[in-house]
């Protein structure tokens, strides 16, 4: 790991209680407190509005908190305007010089930084070849599909070898497959160079697939910070289970030992109840069996009947009605569909495991 | 059989189809056309014609058909080859380049100010610079006269600089001629500005920032290209109409900076010389042709040919 002067790795970022208010008194971002380790793929998750492009924005210096302090690299930010921090963007929109062709626009950061001429082109053709645009190095902008376009930020962003790259939905504007070519492509470049990504999204698919660790934003705060495993396996908040992946989600007001009296019925959990009033449920840990394989001698077995049936190729997603009426969504791989599947109006039984189910507080 | 039956119809309706879309051109193009036709493209071509006369006893066109207007135009006459045609034609043409260049920077730091304002604010101040040129130009050039004249404050001040001999202004004079084109003609290089100025997009000024550019170097490397489509315009609605002003050279320039507007309406007012004045005429209408294409090359080499009004 490259290091600094006073000990902090490059690439390292402390946030130490950010916050920034706009004018009308919104709070875009309100206390937040966060270290990202240095080299690693870091994503900020949230629904629109919720202060994670704000927040990366001041990170890049493109704008102020209003308290707080921001340390990238063991270096304080205070009073570093955006273009001496050894921070790059790519944007949402690009952001691609029109005037200027492929290459150009990849040397840019180099010319302001007065590279040689020769190092600059050596370092130009080396992110051109290794992102494979170097066949439309000549072209302009304009005449590039949104793929290449987002590469050619991607490579204008990675040429300058930041402590951080800074990546602002780069992927929203592209079609599917495009975007699951460019998430394993990203993922690659970050590790093969070893700089700190912070990427942003809404797309929780999109967070689960790239990060090492991850946080998810609401209303300006950060709900939960960790490796993406802990925060889709153990979400502390409902807000949490329900924005990153599908979740069944059950209130209870009492208990017993580690019995919770829930609205589909007695809930078996694997620990102790203690201050929890919440029980999750993720759709792919739920267990389904026709009604005559139905295991009759264990806990939280709830039959019911398939009211809808998403098939979705690799899976399907099974809406129950259970028999007291609630309603639950559980999910099958389709590894025998052919010899196990199940129509609307279709019979069958439920198993939710007492370790597959989470607690959350409130 | 129904082929038969239908293809003299649907001949027909082709007919009609192609009559209504005819009626349609006449309709929406007609009168601009005509109009375009009888009061540009014909007097157009009669001054083409006037240029190949003789002249008559009041300066009037006249038979036989002669290329002497012509050759006047390059400076020939019977008393041999002079160059105050080309001088004249020179010092418009420089005139003209000045005063675009004046106006634009001039335009810039206005136009920046005015976007820098709130949204709602903008209109009112882009309003304050369109507004004189509303007033008729003799009036206002007829002000720049009092103002730059002798013995006004202007010209005390430059005699007491020991800029100026005691007993002139600084009016009449190349000075005066620039400071009245450029006064009038800035609206039209702020407008075009302007229109650019206001689509800008930021996101690539903090690229920009972000690729470690700052203060000049961001303003020349993300913020002027994005004016380009703008600025040619606004040259191109500058410097041609400044090339042949007649109003300001006459008022403020004096007889020693003739200009070519002033040249051709003494053609045909003062010594009436009517193939010659619309032998300038036509030199001038190819020569700012020329301009024109020329621009427009330019502009489609820099990729902004549909962000400009070329």
């Amino acid at each position: 790991m490259r290091s600094s002067p006073d000990g902090a790795s490059r690439g390292e970022i402390a946030l130490d209680a950010i916050s920034r208010v706009f004018g009308g008194g919104v709070i875009a971002v309100d206390q937040i407190d966060l270290n990202i380790r240095a080299g690693e793929f870091f994503t900020l998750l949230g629904p629109s509005g919720c202060g994670k492009t704000t927040l990366l924005r001041m990170i890049a210096g493109f704008e102020t908190p209003d308290a707080g302090r921001i340390v990238i690299s063991g270096r304080e930010m205070q009073n570093v305007p955006a273009h001496l921090r050894a921070v790059n963007t790519v944007f949402q929109s690009y952001a691609l010089f029109p005037h200027l062709s492929v290459a150009e626009n990849i040397e840019f950061g180099l010319r302001m930084r007065r590279i040689a001429s020769p190092d600059r082109k050596k370092r130009v053709d080396q992110i051109m070849a290794l992102l494979q645009i170097d066949a439309f190095a000549r072209r302009n902008p304009a005449q590039l599909s949104g793929g290449q376009r987002q590469r050619v930020a991607l490579a204008r962003a990675l040429v300058n070898e930041p402590d951080v790259v800074l990546l602002d939905e780069p992927l929203s504007a592209l079609d599917a497959k495009l975007r699951a070519e460019l998430q394993v492509e990203l993922m690659r470049m970050q590790k093969r160079l070893g700089m700190t990504f912070v990427f942003v999204t809404h797309d929780q698919h999109e967070a689960l697939v790239m990060s090492d660790r991850m946080a998810v934003m609401e209303r300006g705060r950060l709900l939960q910070v960790g490796p993406v495993l802990d925060v889709y396996e153990q979400p502390r908040s409902v807000f949490v289970a329900e924005f990153l992946g599908q979740s069944n989600i059950w209130k209870f007001a009492s208990h017993t030992g580690n019995v919770a009296q829930t609205p589909i019925g007695d809930l078996v959990v694997a620990t102790p109840i203690g201050t929890q009033r919440t029980a999750m449920i993720r759709p792919e840990k739920i267990w389904l069996y026709p009604e005559a394989e139905a295991p009759g001698d264990r806990p939280n077995l709830f039959p019911g009947t398939v009211r809808e049936a998403i098939y979705q190729g690799a899976a399907t997603h099974y809406h129950v009605e259970l028999v007291g009426g609630a309603m639950i969504l559980a999910l099958d791989t389709n590894n025998q569909a052919a010899e196990r599947s199940w129509g609307p109006g279709e019979k069958l039984v439920l198993e939710l495991k007492p370790g597959n189910i989470m607690l959350i507080d409130g | 059989m129904a082929a038969i039956i239908n293809a003299p119809q649907s001949g027909s309706a082709e007919r009609a189809e192609r009559l209504a879309r005819a009626w349609r051109l006449w309709v929406t193009a007609g009168p601009g056309l005509v109009w375009i036709v009888l009061f540009l493209v014909l007097p157009s071509l009669v001054l083409l014609a006037i240029g190949f006369f003789s002249i008559g006893d009041y300066g009037n066109p006249h038979l036989p058909l002669t290329l002497t207007p012509i050759r006047e135009v390059a400076g020939y006459s019977i008393l041999g080859w002079s160059p105050a045609n080309i001088t004249t034609i020179a010092r418009s043409l420089l005139q003209a380049i000045s005063a675009a260049g004046l106006t634009i920077l001039l335009a810039y730091p206005v136009v920046f100010f005015i976007i820098a304002q709130p949204a709602a604010l903008r209109p009112l101040l882009l309003l304050f610079v369109i507004l004189p040129s509303w007033t008729n130009q003799v009036v206002r050039t007829y002000a720049w006269m009092e103002l730059l004249g002798p013995g006004s404050t202007l010209s005390h001040l430059a005699q007491t600089l020991g800029l100026l001999p005691s007993h002139l202004g600084l009016m009449p004079g190349i000075l005066a001629m620039q400071i009245g084109l450029t006064y009038n003609y800035l609206p039209y290089m702020v407008v075009p500005l302007y229109a650019a100025a206001e689509k800008l997009d930021w996101s690539l000024v903090e690229a920009g920032r972000d690729l470690y550019a700052s203060g000049s170097r961001l303003f020349w490397s993300a913020v002027f290209p994005q004016t380009i489509p703008g600025l040619l315009s606004g040259i191109i609605l500058v410097a041609i109409p400044a090339f042949g002003d007649y109003v300001v050279p006459t008022l403020l320039g004096g007889g020693k900076s003739m200009m070519i507007g002033a040249l051709i309406a003494a053609q045909f007012l003062q010594t009436p010389n009517w193939p010659y004045g619309a032998a300038l005429t036509i030199f001038m209408l190819i020569f700012t042709g020329a301009g024109l294409w020329v621009f427009r090359v330019m502009s489609k080499r820099l990729g902004s040919a549909e962000g400009s009004m070329l």
